[in-house]
């Protein structure tokens, strides 16, 4: 806009384009933007208060119940807190965590340790780069519950791959490699298909990180004499930490959840040494049909999710205002 | 790039550690590979070789996997199969070398085609519906809007199996329980919240200016919107339309409690492919084979924008 003329037509052109959209709108043809807020964000909202809040609500409403989903013309009786006692006191409950706990910590500490490590190499940008990175990355798009099945294959003692691998290797004979049969190994089959699955998650978010540090830092540390051990302790990891964090939440929250790979993999066994809560929910929900008890556990289960990822999101932020 | 012509650049990594470290991702990958190539391998295989030891790396290629995968068949006495008409097509010949005859269709078109409607309706859905929230969300003041869009993500922490329980009482009740509308209501929800998420991301990034000029030149705020903010909003859209797709396609846990026949989809139906005596892996692979390879695709046309959608938009390049 020039100020030079002052015709009315510019004057008014003027007044039009420091006015603010709203008040524009409303005299230009058409609804309010009020109108179209509204109009715009319902659907979605409607869809998702009836799909993903009244059950949940429903959810924390039949955990104080007895109600039983495979007798739905029984009398329903209110039973106050006593679902949540037997979930809190209930051994199996209590194993199930542990044994969820005890995946998640070392599926995250691997994939951590390989998603950054792969990453740092990459950051290298040797020729190609770009191509195997896209490779690395095929894994994590696919169906666990699919390729999770075809790892039994896999992991068959006499004619798997894997098993022959490990034989080729180690020299172990081929029928010893019961990965999926044996109680110390069974855990470890369900954590390396989850590892091999998802270190290229990791090792994309490391990536990110690594590539927002600034040229400059570095060769503000060359001027400085740092050695590149130096380098990499003092500046490369604090930078990439608050991405590292960000992977290992993500990834917790999801193996917290761990269902598809495990019930493929082993059903929760042998014996119980992989039932990780999901399965455990699963088994109280619809075969046992406790269907109060399964809602109590599931809303504890919510709560502690919930519980830990806002006080990690807190210990995030605080690493990121650093 | 080339560090050789240029100034030395203190930070440019040496051509020796570029090589190492090439060498070991390469090595990697290769690795990280060997599960897919043994799936495609073992859906050209036959089942003897399939199960041979040591495991066959060259073998003669054959199509009994995919005949097995989308067919039924019964066991005949060899007179029987003798005295049929000369064979039609190769899964006739293949089947009948066995002793067996081809019964009828097995249930896995069926099964994949469910797969399709529902990841594909739901994908629409979640897509249509997730737009327009972001720009809702986008544009305008909106009461609650962080709290709200913080609860939506958050019900994404619940285990599947705990959402399933209120929704298969739900369904029952409904008469929603193994069908396919159902399924695409559940995995709709599902995904809208990640979709609202990624697409306010992408409107957010596309001026405001843009639509108050449109706005000064006489269009409404829905033309404006129509004309000019989702063409801007094409990548993000088709973004994200995929990783609702990907998310839909591969779901176990919902599918494998509220569907069993009619609306079931490939995921809990590929486990539980059977030849004689177990699994009929040949035919399992196939069936994996066919499943995946959509998602190849999808996955190297999404590459950009991979990084944003796995972080819900936290981490954008």
């Amino acid at each position: 806009m020039t100020i030079s003329h002052s015709s009315i037509v510019e004057k008014a052109a003027d007044a039009t384009a420091r006015a603010t959209p709203a008040s524009l709108a409303r005299r230009v043809r058409g609804l309010s933007d009020r109108a179209i807020a509204w109009l715009f964000i319902t659907p979605a909202i409607t869809l998702l208060l009836a799909i993903n809040i009244f059950p949940l609500i429903w959810a924390v409403y039949l955990s104080f119940t007895n109600y039983r989903a495979n007798r739905p013309n029984a009398p329903v009786q209110g039973v106050g807190l006593g679902n949540y006692e037997r979930v809190l006191n209930d051994p199996d409950i209590w194993q199930a965590m542990q044994t969820t706990a005890h995946f998640v910590f070392w599926t995250i500490l691997l994939q951590t340790v390989i998603g950054f490590a792969l990453a740092y190499l990459i950051d290298r940008k040797f020729r190609g780069h770009a191509f195997w990175t896209t490779i690395i990355l095929i894994p994590m798009m696919l169906s666990p519950a699919v390729v999770g099945n075809f790892w039994r294959f896999l992991y068959e003692p006499q004619i798997g791959l894997f098993a022959y691998a490990v034989s080729l290797v180690s020299g172990i004979p081929t029928s010893e490699v019961q990965m999926l049969g044996n109680v110390s190994l069974a855990p470890w089959a369900i954590i390396i298909v989850d590892t091999w699955m998802w270190t290229p998650y990791v090792m994309l978010i490391c990536l990110a990180g690594l590539r927002s540090i600034p040229d400059y830092i570095y060769e503000a540390a060359e001027v400085d004499r740092a050695s590149p051990w130096r380098q990499f302790w003092s500046i490369t990891v604090p930078m990439a930490l608050p991405f590292i964090m960000l992977a290992v939440l993500f990834r917790g929250i999801e193996n917290f959840k761990m269902f598809d790979m495990v019930t493929l993999l082993t059903g929760g066994g042998p014996g119980s040494v992989t039932e990780v809560a999901s399965i455990t929910l699963k088994r109280a929900a619809f075969e046992s049909w406790a269907t109060g008890r399964a809602s109590a556990f599931a809303i504890v289960l919510f709560v502690a999710v919930f519980g830990l990822a806002n006080i990690y999101v807190k210990a995030l932020n605080k690493v990121k205002q650093r | 790039m080339s560090a050789a012509n240029s100034a030395h650049s203190v930070v440019e990594p040496s051509l020796n550690s570029k090589r190492i470290a090439g060498t070991i991702v390469v090595l990697y990958a290769l690795i990280t590979l060997i599960p897919l190539v043994w799936i495609f391998l073992t859906s050209i295989k036959s089942p003897p070789d399939s199960i041979s030891y040591p495991p066959k790396i060259v073998f003669t290629p054959s199509l009994e996997g995919y005949c097995n995968l989308f067919t039924t068949r019964t066991r005949q006495t060899s007179d029987y199969i003798a005295a049929l008409p000369a064979p039609v097509g190769t899964c006739d010949e293949v089947t009948r070398k066995r002793n067996m005859v081809i019964a009828g269709p097995s249930n896995f078109l069926p099964r994949f085609v469910n797969s399709l409607v529902i990841a594909f309706g739901s994908t629409f859905l979640a897509v249509f519906l997730g737009t327009l929230a972001a720009y809702g969300f986008s544009r305008f003041r909106v009461p609650l809007a962080d709290d709200l869009l913080f609860f939506i993500l958050s019900t994404r922490m619940m285990p599947p199996i705990a959402v399933a329980i209120p929704i298969y009482l739900m369904y029952r009740e409904l008469g929603l329980s193994d069908t396919a509308l159902g399924m695409i209501l559940l995995y709709t929800a599902v995904n809208v919240s990640l979709a609202v998420w990624l697409l306010k991301g992408f409107i957010d990034e596309i001026p405001r200016e843009y639509e108050e000029a449109a706005m000064i030149d006489g269009y409404s705020r829905l033309q404006a919107f129509r004309k000019v903010v989702l063409p801007q909003a094409t990548t993000g859209i088709a973004a994200t339309s995929i990783f609702c797709l990907i998310f839909a396609w591969n779901e176990y846990a919902f599918a494998a409690l509220l569907t069993s026949g009619e609306a079931q989809t490939a995921p809990p139906f590929i486990p539980t492919i059977i030849g004689e005596g177990g699994q009929d892996w040949p035919a399992v692979a196939a069936g994996t084979t066919i499943f995946l390879i959509p998602i190849l695709v999808f996955t190297i046309l999404l590459r950009k924008q991979l990084l944003r959608g796995i972080t819900f938009g936290a981490v954008r390049k």
